[in-house]
């Protein structure tokens, strides 16, 4: 008997790994299947990111109480998972609380802060779920949640909650076991808990067999219940927890007003001016912007897997504050949604077959690309370093290059900029008409 | 007063300090040309050698670039680079956010190195310098001035607090609206859209910050970009306000309040 549960823990692991590494593997190849980008340049700024932006969560404290809540779920989330450790190891070993003797008082000391955690956790996903549920807060309530993605927030909290609930349910069931002296409970004594001794007078008139029973059933769907989180975690906006870091990592480094720059226009522009530089085979650049996905750069695309939709980004948006179309943390659910649409096309057909789509006009329009003033607020606000603003300049890119696709007036400022070096209709001739009214 | 250039500065085998780049809206439009003039009296004031390119200069390219136009962009950086290297040029200084951002950030891959600093920095390290001097009880002594800042200036560029340090000098009473600094809300002129009309939507952006500004009951709206200018100088009159409150620019500020 102990020897099948065993080999079921063991199986259940081993398919429940294979899922989710199959399916990272699938998201890394969406994320490359963007332009080459180059971070290589000062590693050791990045990695201070690193420890500020991912693991100090440094742009949650911009508003210090929900930081302060986030903070819990995610030390939770880390350091009750060292608990997984035990869990996987008795599992498989057919142990039970592998670390309860050799840890010794220690063990106690880490369960009770674990359960302190876990607490906390419970606590702080039903104040998120009123948030998002019953106060208005107008990021939660906007239109981009729609259907799936406001569901999947929810699954979210909730299974946390459960998770949770499980763990201080095993605990408190195994506790009890022990003080009754029941099997192989009290062989390894461990000493009540603090927030689950709580739950003991709800448990104390069950007999032992059915505490046994709970204990088991607890300690399975806590396992199980963890391993379908991890294999809900990339199909859900929740894959933040592992990309806040690589994200963080590969946060651009430059003042945030700097455009990226187009070589091969720069390059075209030379070529015109200076045609004794133009080397013979130059061949034309094949696209110029982005119209879909694989035109930007595989950094547009981890941020679009990046995104947890918390929606900071459009709250601080200028053109979303006064009624227009646009919302960046649309602009990144678009950009994810079409990768997947992407990926599921190369799952079908082995590589992508044209599908009549692309990221311009079918996921994202051009009255919200139209609506951006380029200010810069959604990148500031992003506690993850997701750039709404450079996807929405490459669109426009392609949108002006590619299709000629502009407003009446932009045409005029194009043409004013090129014939009177001036974005208005002004005469070259008068750039230094007030230095005369000066004199005078 | 004379403000010379630097093709005049060249002829007579001199050479300025600095390059002032005044910028479309500085050149062309006639509320940015006060800005540009108030600057231009300061600089003098204070004895600085500098020459600007005059009708040598030509747009930096910065709205073409964001509403999508590379081409033109290119163009526009390839001929004022190519000017400001045949001048040699080291320094300048420029009282748009927007020409600030595109010389400082963008034209140097382009090959265009230079010391580029935005004239509300160039105020401050003048105070500081005690060069600028100021007059005792000038007229902005204690009223009540809130800052808005500029998109380019602040978060594309982080400079935030020498604006707000050369409006201290001023013995105003600074107050801060409720989205500032980093949390800025634009203008509304970014992004090219200062050429265009408004995307459909409930409210013009430069409304939603003027009364945001109105809030704080100021008797100045200090600005230091000439488009902001032009968008709070919009929203006040459009909320009727233009007789009580002045949208003024630093610079414009501190040339009204220069001791003589």
């Amino acid at each position: 008997m102990q020897i099948l549960s065993q080999i079921l823990f063991v199986a259940i692991s081993a398919v429940a790994i294979w899922l989710f590494s199959k399916r990272a593997g699938q998201i890394r190849r969406n994320i490359l299947l963007g332009k080459d980008e180059d971070f290589s340049n000062e590693p050791g700024k990045r990695w201070k990111n690193v420890l500020l932006l991912a693991f100090g969560q440094k742009k949650m404290f911009r508003n210090p109480t929900v930081a302060i809540m986030h903070f819990v779920l995610y030390a939770g989330f880390i350091i009750i998972n060292l608990e997984v450790l035990e869990i996987v190891l008795d599992g498989a070993l057919g142990t039970h609380r592998l670390f309860a003797a050799p840890l010794g008082g220690l063990y106690s000391f880490l369960i009770n802060s674990f359960e302190f955690l876990a607490v906390g956790v419970v606590l702080f996903c039903i104040v998120f779920l009123v948030r998002r549920n019953v106060l208005k807060i107008k990021r939660f309530l906007s239109n981009d949640l729609n259907g799936w993605p406001r569901s999947d927030a929810n699954y979210i909290l909730i299974t946390e909650i459960v998770l949770m609930g499980l763990f201080l349910t095993l605990n408190a069931t195994d506790t009890l076991l022990q003080e009754r002296g029941y099997g192989h409970y009290a062989e390894h004594p461990t000493g009540s808990f603090y927030f689950s001794s709580m739950l003991h007078p709800i448990f104390a008139g069950l007999s032992s067999e059915a505490l046994v029973m709970i204990e088991r059933v607890a300690w399975w769907a806590h396992i199980i219940g963890i391993f379908a989180f991890l294999n809900y975690l990339p199909y859900s906006k929740h894959l933040h927890i592992l990309l806040a870091f690589p994200n963080a990592y590969y946060t651009r480094l430059e003042p945030q007003g700097k455009m990226k720059n187009m070589p091969e226009v720069q390059n075209e522009v030379l070529y015109a001016m200076q045609p004794e530089l133009a080397p013979t085979d130059a061949a034309p650049p094949a696209h110029f912007g982005a119209k879909d996905v694989f035109e930007l750069s595989w950094r547009n695309l981890m941020d679009a897997y990046s995104c947890t939709e918390c929606g900071r980004c459009t709250s601080a948006c200028p053109a979303n504050q006064t009624g227009k179309l646009l919302s960046p943390r649309k602009i990144m659910m678009a950009t994810r949604d079409r990768l997947e649409d992407v990926g599921k096309n190369i799952n079908q057909n082995g590589s992508f077959v044209a599908d009549g789509k692309t990221l311009l006009h079918d996921y994202i329009s051009v009255e919200e690309l139209r609506a951006c003033t380029t200010c810069n607020a959604c990148v500031e606000e992003c506690p993850v370093s997701i750039s709404p603003l450079e996807i929405i300049t490459e669109l426009r890119r392609s949108l002006i290059m590619e299709e000629s696709n502009a407003p009446q007036e932009w045409n005029g400022m194009f043409s004013n900029t090129e014939n009177n070096f001036a974005p208005w209709k002004f005469s070259p001739d008068d750039r230094d008409k007030w230095v005369a009214e000066m004199a005078s | 007063m004379t403000v010379r250039t630097m093709a005049d500065m060249m002829a007579q085998g001199e050479t300025p300090e600095i390059l002032f780049w005044v910028g479309c809206a500085g050149s062309f439009d006639q509320r940015a040309q006060k800005i540009t003039k108030a600057f231009a009296t300061i600089l003098n004031k204070v004895g600085v050698s500098y020459a600007i390119l005059g009708k040598e200069e030509a747009c930096t390219g910065d709205p073409v670039r964001r509403a999508g136009n590379e081409f033109m962009f290119q163009m526009m950086a390839y001929q004022n680079i190519q000017i400001l290297n045949g001048y040699g040029i080291k320094k300048i200084v420029t009282t748009c956010p927007h020409c600030f951002n595109t010389l400082k950030n963008e034209y140097p891959e382009l090959g265009g190195h230079y010391e580029v600093i935005h004239h509300t920095t160039f105020l401050q390290q003048l105070i500081d310098e005690g060069k600028v001097k100021l007059k005792e009880g000038g007229s902005f002594k204690g009223k009540k001035i809130t800052y808005h800042d500029s998109c380019y200036l602040g978060r594309a560029n982080d400079i935030y607090e020498a604006p707000r340090k050369v409006l201290e000098a001023l013995d105003a009473e600074l107050v801060e609206m409720k989205r500032c600094r980093t949390k800025g809300l634009c203008c509304g002129a970014g992004g090219a859209q200062m050429f265009k009309e408004d995307e459909p939507g409930n409210k013009r952006i430069n409304i939603e910050r003027t009364e945001e500004a109105l809030e704080v009951q100021p008797q100045v709206i200090a600005a230091a970009c000439p488009f902001c200018n032009t968008m709070m100088t919009d929203g006040v009159k459009n909320k009727e306000k233009e007789n009580d409150i002045e949208v003024l620019d630093v610079a414009e500020m501190i040339a009204a309040s220069l001791a003589d």
